[in-house]
């Protein structure tokens, strides 16, 4: 594996070819912009995914949830402090509403944690489910957020440098993390949690750093993605959203960063591309989960780490 | 035997396959859009999928009888209108999505839509940072024309729907105490019930009680034998159709037999069908209707029924309305230049619609009547017509 | 509160469908340890089962309601539970060894499936249900009405849950089901075919669910694929609140959770519905995740 400072370089330059690149973005078709623009949240979503399914092996169903805490957060911040695009006052601004909604996600990461320390496979699910969806009728019936309707406004402030710098951070600390004494202690939760107890692992802690963090960073997507689109409304961070996120990670191999990343990218241009079948979109979304699972669960790109899924036992 | 690849490798490699994935999106996009000098390239985003296809199929069709026409008549200053359709799945998001590839990619001139406000609220502001004009049929919501001066609508407005609906209870139906029942989960019918409200009370009539419920939603009787408890002279409903009906059809079966009232939500031709007998003693405020006399209403209907084999809802009399006012537009404007155009659709005066006679006014909205429909004998048949108080600006 | 009794009827024949649902759910889960996600889309199959066939077989019957009705449920019922067995074959019994979350994850994609797959096939808009009950006033009063609508989605549910505590009491495949939900090892070791019993749990659970999409749609009479997204999931809820894996339980909890939506949509206020029933799942898996009625079981290791 690469070493710690040849990581930070390379760290570094993407921070830097991402700032480059962002100067490029008014010759790309606004539409493909888009689509890139939106590759790069469904990494970050996918990426943060990865740390609570793939590395601590906790089957979170409510993402989407987390992601908009984040989102309303950061757009009633700038909202409120009126940053327009452009402003030099935004370029701080944004960053601190993004940093904020992260933080508000991350807090319930910790509420959404605790329930995980008792619960296992199905019932987890289930309960992410349910809170992921308690958050959003909550926001609904939020009238100074908009409610049902939606909030209007958003100031149009996310583009190639923030979206793409919050990706290199992303996989810096994940990539960082897995390889420290934390991603050993996710990995343990993941394979045998009983066991890992047994040892003397903390397992409550490895669980509730994996939500936080994970919860974090689907926040900040949150905020990028409010602030690309402008409006958003409750329903657009449903149950489908939680799973359209879990696909990425499913098909990407759970804990392998680059599957995973490789998986988001494919599966936000791959719709668009299909758009003249977008009927048929969630229909092959479906079949081709079920595919997948039964045949292939390691995901398109593989774990490498191959025991987790051995045959058990009857 | 596992290949140690060091993770800067494997982010560059990512990094190669995304340039190289955008470029070839990019080279396939190329070719397509802008089309051949001699048409004009006008965009529609409805939902044509998703839970209100039925919305988007109505204004689709309807919309495509007015291109037939024109391009049947010549076109426009001789070149022939070419439509691009893009389907929103219902969902503001994917609005915004099929927008920007509309003018972005395919470089449409104008573009028509949507039915819903909240999707008309997503899509709108790209419109109009890109200076593309865009008329919504039917999108009732003030905040939709309050984007910008590239946003029009040829339907009424919420307030004025309100206004109307209240008129009609307090004044025809002589009705004084009323409950509302209201889909919390839409912006149209949150805004419509108070549009109502507001002027119910200000008439000097009274809201004894409010209830709500949720798109999608199949059970009502307990909001319903909760209102039908304060017994009120009659409930007013302003959502879609799709719960309306289900509405109506569990108050009767509670005998809660007074009139039920509606807004243009309603309209559709699945109201009937879902709610069969029940809907006796109901009405609804809509933008057109079948019976209406008028040689354009007539022809529009014959043509309508003759192409899909069914009666146009006022969705599709809107959609025909908005786009022949777009094709007016644009014929007056003698050119698809975006500030041209705009600004003819401004000046749009009576206008000869299926849906009344339409002026576009200063904020972009339109001036024109509305009619209340009444359910009786299992047909639609026309009550009302009830006029805006004030003139057109 | 002069309602009272009409909230009542309301929320026992809610209670009953959703109680039809859970059974599938706790029934499978009880054999098999896994929740079928895509039971609430059997359920919504049943529905337009009964959309399609019931004009195509009122003809043969001369239109004979009291035929109609239980034909049309019971050619529900062979559909469904071919479809539930079909999914089990084909989807679920090559993944029996593996992790849990790898059938989890098949089971949403199944549901996804048959979600947009109907969309696709039967078309999004919502359809009217026909009439398969016959519908009379029991009783009218200004503070409660009955027809015989819910009397007899009542009633059927009733007869049905009968039913199925007789056959998984009395029968040789019920104690079967009962055996292989007690210890799955020990059950093969004593002869019991274990492919079999799970194929006949996957028969009965679908056919309830499809009998609750009949009962549904007469309740409500508009359907449309995404129809069982929401009440399967409050049958799955009512099927933990009573115990999963226990089925007087399922039934049990499917009437309070009926009951319990009904109060709060009168009562307090509809946008609370949702989040006071996964509220209580919530609060369930954490304070007494064996349920009402259930057994606590300790994870040996």
């Amino acid at each position: 594996m690469m070493n710690a400072s040849g990581k930070k370089w390379a760290f570094i330059a993407a921070i830097v070819l991402s700032f480059v690149l962002a100067q490029f973005q008014g010759e790309i078709n606004p539409y493909f912009l888009q689509i890139i623009i939106y590759v790069g949240i469904n990494t970050i979503l996918a990426s943060s995914l990865n740390l609570i399914n793939g590395f601590t092996g906790q089957f979170s169903l409510g993402h989407a949830g987390f992601m908009s805490l984040g989102a309303y957060t950061a757009s009633m911040i700038t909202i409120t402090f009126q940053a327009t695009p452009g402003a030099t006052s935004s370029y701080v601004m944004f960053p601190v509403a993004l940093l904020v909604g992260g933080i508000v996600a991350a807090v319930a990461g910790v509420l959404v944690g605790i329930p995980s320390l008792r619960l296992k496979g199905d019932y987890l699910a289930i309960t992410t489910l349910g809170l992921g969806e308690i958050i959003r009728v909550i926001i609904q019936n939020l009238d100074f957020v908009g409610g049902a309707r939606g909030l209007v406004g958003i100031p149009k402030l996310s583009d190639f440098f923030w979206v793409f710098s919050v990706v290199a951070i992303v996989i810096f600390m994940i990539s960082n993390m897995i390889h420290s004494t934390y991603g050993k202690g996710f990995l343990a939760v993941r394979d045998d949690e009983v066991a890992a107890q047994a040892m003397g692992i903390n397992t409550t802690k490895y669980k509730v750093i994996a939500f936080v963090i994970g919860a974090f960073f689907a926040g900040v997507a949150g905020g990028l993605y409010a602030h690309f689109v402008s409006y958003i409304t409750p329903s657009q961070f449903g149950f489908i959203k939680s799973i359209e996120i879990v696909v990425m990670v499913i098909v990407g191999g759970m804990g392998n960063t680059v599957g995973v990343i490789l998986a988001a990218i494919v599966l936000t241009i791959l719709p668009e591309a299909l758009r003249g079948v977008a009927e048929y979109r969630m229909v092959l979304y479906s079949l081709m989960l079920v595919v997948i699972m039964i045949s292939r669960p390691q995901g398109l790109f593989g774990t490498g780490f191959k025991r987790f899924f051995k045959k058990q036992a009857a | 035997m596992k290949l140690h690849v060091p993770l800067s490798l494997k982010i560059l490699v990512v990094g190669l396959v995304t340039l190289l994935g955008v470029l070839a999106l990019s080279s396939i996009g190329c070719n397509s859009g802008g089309g051949s000098s001699d048409e004009i390239l006008i965009g529609e985003y409805s939902s044509l999928t998703g839970t209100t296809a039925t919305f988007g199929t109505s204004t689709h069709n309807g919309l495509l009888l007015a291109v037939e026409e024109v391009n049947n008549g010549g076109g426009i200053n001789g070149k022939k209108i070419k439509l691009l359709t893009e389907d929103d799945q219902s969902k503001p998001e994917e609005a915004a999505t099929a927008v920007t590839k509309l003018i972005n990619r395919d470089r449409v001139k104008a573009v028509i839509g949507e039915v819903s406000s909240s999707r008309s609220l997503a899509a709108g502001p790209i419109c109009q940072s890109n200076g593309v004009p865009m008329i919504s049929p039917s999108s009732t919501n003030p905040k939709v024309t309050q984007i910008g001066d590239y946003i029009f609508r040829v339907c009424f407005l919420d307030p004025f729907q309100g206004e109307v609906i209240a008129k009609f209870a307090y004044n025809t139906l002589k009705v004084k105490k009323v409950a509302i029942l209201k889909d919390v989960k839409n912006e149209y019918s949150i805004g419509l019930a108070e549009f109502f409200s507001t002027n119910f009370k200000a008439m000097g009539g009274e809201v004894i009680g409010e209830q709500a419920y949720s798109e999608g939603d199949n059970d009502f009787k307990a909001q319903l034998t909760a209102l039908k408890g304060m017994n009120p002279e009659a409930v007013i409903v302003p959502g879609y159709y799709t719960e309306a009906a289900l509405v109506v059809k569990q108050a009767r079966e509670l005998k809660l037999d007074v009139p039920f009232i509606g807004g243009d939500g309603w309209d559709s031709a699945k109201l009937l069908e879902i709610g069969g007998a029940a809907m006796e003693n109901t009405y609804y405020a809509n933008h057109y209707t079948t019976s209406d006399p008028n040689p354009v209403v007539q022809n529009f209907v014959s043509k309508y029924r003759a192409a899909h084999n069914q009666t146009p809802d006022a969705l599709a009399a809107l959609a025909y309305d908005a786009g022949r006012i777009m094709f007016d537009a644009i014929k007056r404007a003698g050119s698809t230049d975006g500030p041209k155009v705009r600004d003819a659709i401004s000046q749009t005066t009576d206008f000869s619609g299926v849906t009344g006679t339409i002026s576009i006014d200063k904020e972009r909205n339109a001036h024109k009547s509305a009619v209340i429909i009444a359910i009786q004998n299992g047909q639609l048949a026309l009550k009302e017509r009830i006029a805006p108080s004030s003139p057109a600006q | 509160m002069s309602q009272l009794l009409q909230q009542i009827i309301n929320g026992v024949s809610l209670g009953s469908i959703y109680a039809l649902i859970a059974l599938g759910y706790t029934m499978v889960y009880g054999v098999l340890r896994f929740i079928n996600f895509a039971h609430g889309d059997v359920f919504m199959v049943g529905a337009f089962v009964g959309y399609y066939a019931a004009p195509r077989i009122a003809p043969l019957v001369g239109g004979n309601l009291f035929l109609v009705g239980p034909i049309v449920l019971l050619l529900s019922m062979i559909v469904c539970s071919t479809l539930g067995v079909t999914l089990e074959k084909l989807a679920y019994k090559p993944l029996r060894f593996r992790p849990k979350i790898t059938i989890l994850i098949t089971a949403i994609g199944i549901s996804l499936f048959l979600e947009f797959g109907g969309q696709l096939v039967f078309g999004p808009d919502p359809k009217s249900f026909p009439t398969l009950i016959p519908s009379t006033t029991l009783i009218d009063t200004p503070n409660l009405i009955l027809t015989s609508t819910p009397v007899i989605v009542i009633a059927t549910a009733v007869v049905l849950m009968l039913l199925l505590r007789f056959i998984v009491m009395r029968t040789k495949i019920g104690t079967a089901m009962r055996a292989l939900s007690f210890n799955q090892q020990a059950a093969s070791l004593m002869g019991i075919n274990i492919n079999t019993v799970i194929s006949f749990t996957f028969i009965v659970g679908s056919s309830l669910a499809a009998a609750g999409g009949i009962l549904y749609g007469s309740l409500y009479p508009s359907i449309n694929p995404l129809m069982g997204v929401f009440p399967g999931l409050k049958a799955f809820i009512s099927a933990v609140l009573g115990g999963i894996g226990n089925i007087p339980g399922a039934a049990l909890g499917g009437l309070i959770i009926g009951l319990l939506e009904t109060f709060v949509t009168g009562y307090l206020s509809p946008t609370f519905r949702d989040a006071i029933s996964f509220g209580i799942l919530i609060l369930i898996l954490l304070f007494r995740p064996s349920g009402l009625l259930g057994r606590y079981e300790a994870e040996k290791v």
